[in-house]
């Protein structure tokens, strides 16, 4: 450590390849730093629960062909008969959308029926039956579960708000902050409607959408006892443990002989929850996916330039190495030497990528909304790249120390 | 001479091929990561309809009010008597409105099992507004709109499905449960991003396959199969009158305004009814109208998904970093041959050769990671699919410019990259290295 003096003396006079050097590690610190952070955001929301029973839920979303809405609701009544007794089946229901499908109803909530007073919280809205919570497999906190007497059907259209409700946790937090939201009266929509009563709380359910917009609400739930009418119908299934795949390979073919003008959509049609949430996060995994490919390949790329430069240095000073160990400095010496050398460069330009990590974080927070980053990330970049540059260094410098004290006598 | 330097350049690429390939490896993947992401980028940020794109405008009317709309912004699309007004009105030289439907098409010749199919209800207009091709025949006439008649446009994919391609105008669909005379084959029409019709989509979900006439559509109460957008206000309507009468959005307007004098007297009728509406009462505000065009309305909406912006601006930013590197190895890689440069300079050779010399190298360092870029951005460009999804990655596609800018991007930024290292060879003096020889 006591070489900083002729380092400094030593770097002087390579000043293009210190700069380099010092310039692609803050380059690099500055890209790893944000990507990391982008990968850590992606990651945090595809492992969010839907708070649902996932690994035995199978979404069946069926289109009635020329059949007139009125006759959809006892359609929808045979299905559910059916899908219910299939075996290996727990439970099922129709419902008119469900976490992580990408399109569903959504509305601001009220506590007073003023249209001039700004809602309280927004929400998602799932009409479903009394069967919802068995076959989402959420949980009931508090208060009760819909009565079959309750449930009603309603064309999308003319659907305005029922006596009862149930909300999450989430919901009922936001809109009752002193968790006195059960038995409450609460308006949606138009508030000249009359209010519902939450008549119950669960712990967790998300909403349909998983787009950065919906983050601010991601687990305000409603759910109304209510079927709706209309030629889409959705259902849930819950298989029973072990059977999900059995279930999934034959609920299409109970549904189409129950009645075949039917038609489910290519894409959507039946889906395991594993590929409903695949699905839903595609984006942000290939994201991340690509963000940890660009790391990995930057730092490869820094380091194989660390080791280039330095084997270069190394070669360059071949015959100033051996006058010294022919004055008398051991191994070790030119070994610290060159790791010294190596990590005054780094500081500099880890110092410099920090700034530039900040500054390009801040940029990309104006342009694309993202979130500020946090110190972590920049303290565990500078870790690493000050890391990976002695790791670079380490094989050009044991070469370098393996000069034997005879080359100070060749004149090459 | 020039390609003596060239067979020189593609002899030094032997020497010291660790650092040479640490090079070409260095330059193809910066490359190859700018390009993938360029390619997408490129897909989706292109103007669909450029020749029409300064004439097409969407006019918006602000029917929610300061309450309820988004940051002043009036909504995206229009509610059904404000479209009505504007139809009526005819104020541009072409118009139209349309909301997307879904409907069962029952095969009238063979034994298939009914199928869906998705379209939109509009006017004639639609059809040389945003210039459909035609396979056969044409869009209806503004009487087929007025007499509400029962026609239909098909794709060129129905009229195959259904017809096995044959001309079918003049031929019946059966949609739901009404017949509808085809009057027209589209040819392969599917601009991308689907900018007419932002209000229900993102821009890339599948080509439209049937149009039927608007009129006709409301006579049967058809519901729209997209988005239908309420501020939160009172007036939503609970049945179908009462909803058409309320002031949700659900109808997507372009008009067609072909000079500066048309657009500004348009945007002052826009004005203008708004002003009225104010005065009826319906209004009670202050008239917040917008008439944008293609291109605007395009950025408005957000046309270009931000995932494809981060990834450009981290693949660009790569490549910069690639090229330092390779500014410092071709630094290492030039001046181990210090002693060589020497030499030649002594024996007579111009700085202005050493520079040929060196630049034809680096030439051909760039051109090998070109090639290196090549491959791998053709393998990238299957798993653009991962990040930006199916619909994106369909658009984004190796073709010959992309070939071409591939390889110029190469050679030309490892050539900027060997500028430097460079001019320090060329400055190498032959006394000095000769001495220490």
């Amino acid at each position: 450590m006591l070489q900083i003096k002729p380092i400094l003396a030593a770097l002087k006079r390579h000043k293009a390849g210190t700069i380099l050097i010092a310039v692609q590690i803050a380059l690099t610190l500055a890209i790893v730093c944000n990507a990391l952070f982008i990968i850590q955001q992606r990651v945090d929301r595809l492992s969010r629960p839907t708070g649902m029973d996932e690994r035995n839920l199978i979404a069946i979303e069926n289109r009635w062909v020329s059949k007139k809405e009125e006759d959809t609701s006892s359609l929808s009544r045979t299905d559910l008969a059916a899908l219910r007794s299939m075996p290996g089946v727990q439970d099922a229901i129709m419902i008119n959308s469900f976490p992580l499908r990408g399109g569903g109803w959504s509305t601001g909530i009220r506590l007073v029926p003023d249209e001039k007073v700004k809602s309280k919280a927004q929400t998602t809205l799932y009409f479903t039956d009394d069967h919802a919570i068995a076959t989402m497999g959420v949980k009931l906190i508090a208060g009760r579960n819909f009565l079959p007497s309750e449930i009603t059907s309603v064309s999308p259209r003319e659907v305005k708000t029922t006596p009862q409700v149930i909300v999450t946790k989430a919901l009922a937090d936001k809109l009752f902050p002193d968790g006195s939201a059960l038995g409450k009266q609460v308006y949606m929509n138009d508030s000249t409607n009359p209010p519902a009563t939450i008549i119950g709380i669960v712990e967790r359910t998300q909403v349909p959408w998983s787009g950065l917009w919906a983050n601010d609400f991601v687990e305000n739930a409603m759910f109304l006892p209510v079927q709706l009418t209309g030629d889409y119908a959705i259902y849930l299934i819950r298989a029973k443990p072990g059977q999900q795949m059995n279930v999934f390979k034959d609920a299409p073919a109970t549904l189409i002989k129950t009645d075949r003008l039917r038609v489910f959509s290519s894409e959507r049609g039946v889906r395991t929850f594993e590929q409903v949430r695949a699905n839903s996060y595609s984006t942000d995994r290939g994201m991340a996916i690509l963000m940890g490919v660009i790391c990995f390949v930057l730092l490869g790329i820094t380091a194989a330039g660390i080791v280039g430069l330095t084997s270069f240095w190394v070669g360059q000073r071949r015959k100033q190495i051996g006058v010294r160990r022919a004055l008398g400095a051991t191994k070790n010496d030119i070994l610290s030497y060159f790791l010294t050398e190596n990590l005054m460069i780094s500081v500099a330009g880890v110092v410099i990528g920090a700034a530039l990590a900040i500054g390009l974080n801040l940029w990309m927070v104006t342009q694309f909304e993202m979130a500020r980053l946090s110190m972590i990330y920049v303290i565990c970049g500078v870790i690493a790249l000050l890391l990976l540059g002695q790791a670079a260094v380490l094989a050009p410098a044991m070469r370098a120390s393996r000069v034997s004290p005879v080359e100070a006598t060749r004149s090459v | 001479m020039f390609v003596h330097n060239l067979r020189l350049g593609a002899k030094s690429l032997r020497r010291n091929p660790v650092l040479t390939a640490l090079m070409i490896m260095s330059i193809g993947i910066g490359v190859a990561a700018s390009m993938i992401t360029y390619a997408v980028f490129r897909a989706v940020s292109g103007n669909p309809i450029p020749q029409k794109s300064s004439v097409l405008f969407v006019p918006q009317i602000d029917n929610w009010g300061p309450t309820y709309n988004r940051a002043g912004e009036p909504p995206p699309a229009l509610n059904y008597t404000d479209a009505m007004a504007l139809m009526k009105a005819k104020k541009a030289e072409r118009q139209t409105v349309f909301f997307p439907i879904s409907a069962s098409v029952i095969s009238t010749t063979t034994e298939r099992l009914p199928f869906k199919v998705r379209g939109y209800a509009t006017f004639g207009d639609f059809f040389p507004m945003f210039e459909v091709p035609f396979l056969y025949g044409s869009g209806w006439s503004h009487e087929s709109d007025d007499a509400h008649e029962a026609v239909a446009v098909i794709s060129k994919e129905l009229n195959k499905k259904l017809f096995d391609g044959a001309n079918s105008v003049g031929k019946d669909i059966q949609l739901d449960d009404g017949t509808y005379r085809i009057v027209g084959v589209t040819d392969t029409y599917d601009p991308k991003p689907r900018f007419f019709d932002m209000f229900n989509s993102d821009g890339y979900t599948d080509p439209a396959q049937v149009y039927v006439p608007f009129h006709h559509m409301m006579d049967l109460k058809v519901d729209t199969w997209g988005n239908n957008t309420c501020g939160g206000g009172p007036n939503r309507g609970n049945d179908y009158q009462s909803w058409l009468r309320g002031e949700c959005v659900w109808l997507a307007a372009w008009v067609e305004l072909p000079t500066k004098a048309d657009e500004d007297a348009y945007r002052s009728w826009l004005r203008g009814y708004a002003e009225e509406q104010q005065r009826s009462g319906r209004f009670g505000w202050a008239p917040n109208v917008r008439l944008r065009n293609v291109v605007d309305w395009l950025d408005y909406r957000h046309a270009v998904p931000p995932e494809s912006r981060i990834a450009l601006t981290i693949a660009v930013s790569f490549l910069i970093i690639c090229l330092v590197n390779t500014v410092g190895l071709l630094l290492a890689k030039f001046m181990r041959r210090a002693p060589e440069i020497g030499v030649r300079r002594a024996l007579g050779a111009s700085r202005a050769e050493i520079y040929k010399q060196f630049l034809a190298e680096a030439g051909m360092v760039g051109l090998s990671g070109g090639v290196l870029g090549l491959i791998l951005t053709g393998a990238g460009m299957f798993g653009t699919g991962l990040v930006f999804g199916k619909e994106i990655a369909k658009l984004a596609q190796l073709d010959f410019s992309l070939v071409l800018l591939t390889l110029v991007v190469a050679v030309l930024s490892t050539l900027i990259a060997a500028f430097y290292p460079t001019w320090r060879a060329a400055q190498v003096q032959p006394a000095w290295q000769l001495k220490s020889n």
